[in-house]
């Protein structure tokens, strides 16, 4: 092979620049800027737009449809609280799969070298958006029940306890930290989406057939099924077995999987 | 400054950058040239902490780049032009660095000016941009942070001849500032217009490096005549290598030496200079020959 190896040329009087200090980027400042890019898409402004019109939605189909006598904030809360627990995981995966499939990752984390530092100022967005919309979503059911019970002309029923909200809570927060776990695991926007309608759509359904037929998963079920434990939650009480078994089916389900994929973002290679 | 020490980076048993050194200094524009797939991406990669090297390490003003605290404010970075969230307005994405890098938003308009880019322009998504559109963007987020460093991979590519001429002054404006430019290209024409020093790498190994003259010089000289081989023969005794091109010779001698070869032997000339560009050119392929992905044959 030819090589030419000429002497590294001396680097010419170019007028030295002025030194500046610079400081960190605040964690603040990186959520606020995570936030900002949950939104600043039309897909992304549609799919947290869609959540409160789905609750809009909801409590007008509530007070059309339902029965006088199960005009209560229950129903409406029920009834908000589905799309919204299908819609949530969604805006969790694209946030975290965006920078992969859309190929910005390449920018934020040029600009933020600590990648951990962006995926978690990303988890606290999310979880922000979370509960807001949850918050949201219980003054839009409180406005429907109100609403609700004076044009049917029945006493306005408030039967959901704040603890209640708290399980309900709980529950759509450990949807969305499935999306996510999928979301860093598979890195893929369509993958990632169509693996979570698989995890909490298809498994189920699964789970149930065995359940139907096999006694043994009838009566095992619950400690390794991850949908019917974390599904007690929406019953508005939880036994200590039931929270063992939120515990033992989110750890294997949830967050060991969760730590292998964040372990392989931090260290795969941004293409 | 950027000083890249003995950098390697392995795939498995595929080495795709092979203990590679070279250094860009302060001032001056240094060019990345090399064939496709030669090793410039990766190692740009590796420069600001998206690939994890195998062994070396680069240094930017002497420090890692992940001990940077906000390296969009020291390091300017364009990567790929094209990898940008699509359905995000161009002004936007700049605004979205703005932020990160803690500037003000008055630096947006700034600096979409400053890359040419028209309100209008800056309002459309970035799927209905051009690829010279996004490199112009690319290059404004790259200069937003007013860096001292500005790391460009391929941001001539999609350009036309006018753009490319912007972005030699640009970057030349830059680099006389006390800035340090460093920007790779598979073609030779451009980095030629634009660099001042070239590494040329070939198969994730450097083949060559140095100033532009220098490397230009050592280029030799170009010789056109009518008998060629006469005065190759009479070259050959004078122990000077040729080499045999359309219409005449690349010599590796300095154009008087040539001509007084000329002269002895009675040949008569058509043509007689420094090699510049063309001798560049075939330099290029020759040293990326063994190592290109086109072989001979190119």
């Amino acid at each position: 092979m030819t090589t030419t190896t000429l002497a590294p040329p001396a680097s010419t009087d170019a007028p030295a620049r002025r030194p500046r200090s610079v400081a960190p980027i605040p964690t603040t400042r990186l959520v606020g800027v995570e936030l900002r890019k949950m939104f600043d898409t039309r897909a992304g402004f549609w799919l947290v737009a869609g959540i409160g019109i789905a609750a809009l939605l909801a409590t007008a189909a509530v007070i059309v449809f339902a029965p006088r006598d199960e005009l209560t904030y229950e129903t409406f809360a029920t009834a908000i609280g589905a799309p919204m627990s299908i819609l949530l995981p969604v805006v969790a995966i694209l946030a975290l799969t965006g920078e992969w499939s859309q190929r910005s990752g390449l920018t934020t984390f040029t600009l933020v070298p600590h990648r951990g530092r962006v995926i978690f100022a990303k988890a606290v967005a999310i979880l922000g958006v979370a509960i807001v919309s949850m918050v949201l979503a219980a003054v839009i059911g409180a406005l429907g029940n109100l609403v609700g019970t004076a044009i049917a002309g029945v006493d306005t029923t408030w039967n959901v306890s704040l603890t209640e909200f708290g399980y309900i809570v709980l529950a759509n927060v450990i949807g969305m930290a499935i999306g996510f776990m999928l979301a860093v695991l598979i890195r893929n926007s369509a993958g990632a989406v169509v693996a979570y309608f698989v995890y909490t759509a298809l498994l189920p359904t699964i789970s149930s057939a065995f359940a139907s037929t096999q006694e043994w998963w009838r009566d095992n079920g619950p400690w390794l099924d991850i949908n019917y434990a974390s599904s007690a939650l929406y019953n508005g009480s939880m036994t200590g077995e039931q929270w063992s078994q939120l515990g033992v089916t989110t750890l294997v389900w949830l967050w060991i999987p969760l730590a292998i994929g964040l372990r392989a973002v931090l260290r795969a290679e941004v293409k | 400054m950027i000083s890249v020490e003995s950098l390697t980076k392995q795939y498995g048993t595929f080495t795709a950058v092979d203990h590679v050194s070279f250094t860009a200094a302060t001032g001056r524009v240094t060019g990345f040239l090399g064939p496709n797939g030669a090793g410039k991406s990766t190692t740009m990669r590796v420069m600001v902490g998206l690939t994890r090297p195998s062994s070396g390490r680069v240094t930017i003003s002497g420090r890692d780049y992940r001990d940077l605290a906000n390296p969009g404010l020291e390091v300017g970075v364009l990567l790929d032009a094209s990898a940008q969230h699509a359905g995000r307005t161009g002004r936007e994405i700049l605004a979205v660095a703005a932020q990160t890098m803690g500037l003000p938003k008055s630096r947006v308009a700034e600096t979409l000016a400053r890359v040419g880019l028209t309100e209008d322009e800056a309002g459309r998504r970035v799927r209905n941009y051009s690829l010279g559109m996004r490199q112009r963007l690319g290059i404004a987020t790259a200069l937003i942070g007013d860096p001292e460093v500005l790391i460009l991979d391929e941001p001539a590519n999609g350009l036309d001849p006018a753009g490319i001429r912007w972005m030699r002054d640009l970057l030349r404006g830059f680099a006389n500032d006390g800035g340090t430019v460093l920007l790779s290209s598979h073609l030779l024409h451009e980095i030629e217009v634009i660099a001042d020093d070239l590494v040329v790498i070939g198969q994730g190994r450097i083949v060559a490096q140095g100033s532009k003259s220098e490397l230009l010089a050592a280029a030799g000289t170009l010789v056109r005549t009518s008998d060629a081989d006469r005065l190759a023969r009479a070259l050959h005794e004078a122990s000077v290598v040729t080499t045999p091109i359309d219409g005449g010779l690349r010599v590796d001698a300095d154009p008087e030496l040539v001509g007084e070869a000329a002269h002895r032997a009675g040949v008569v000339l058509r043509e007689l200079r420094a090699a510049d560009g063309a001798g560049l050119e075939e330099m290029f392929l020759e040293l990326t020959a063994e190592t290109a992905r086109e072989g001979a044959a190119a």
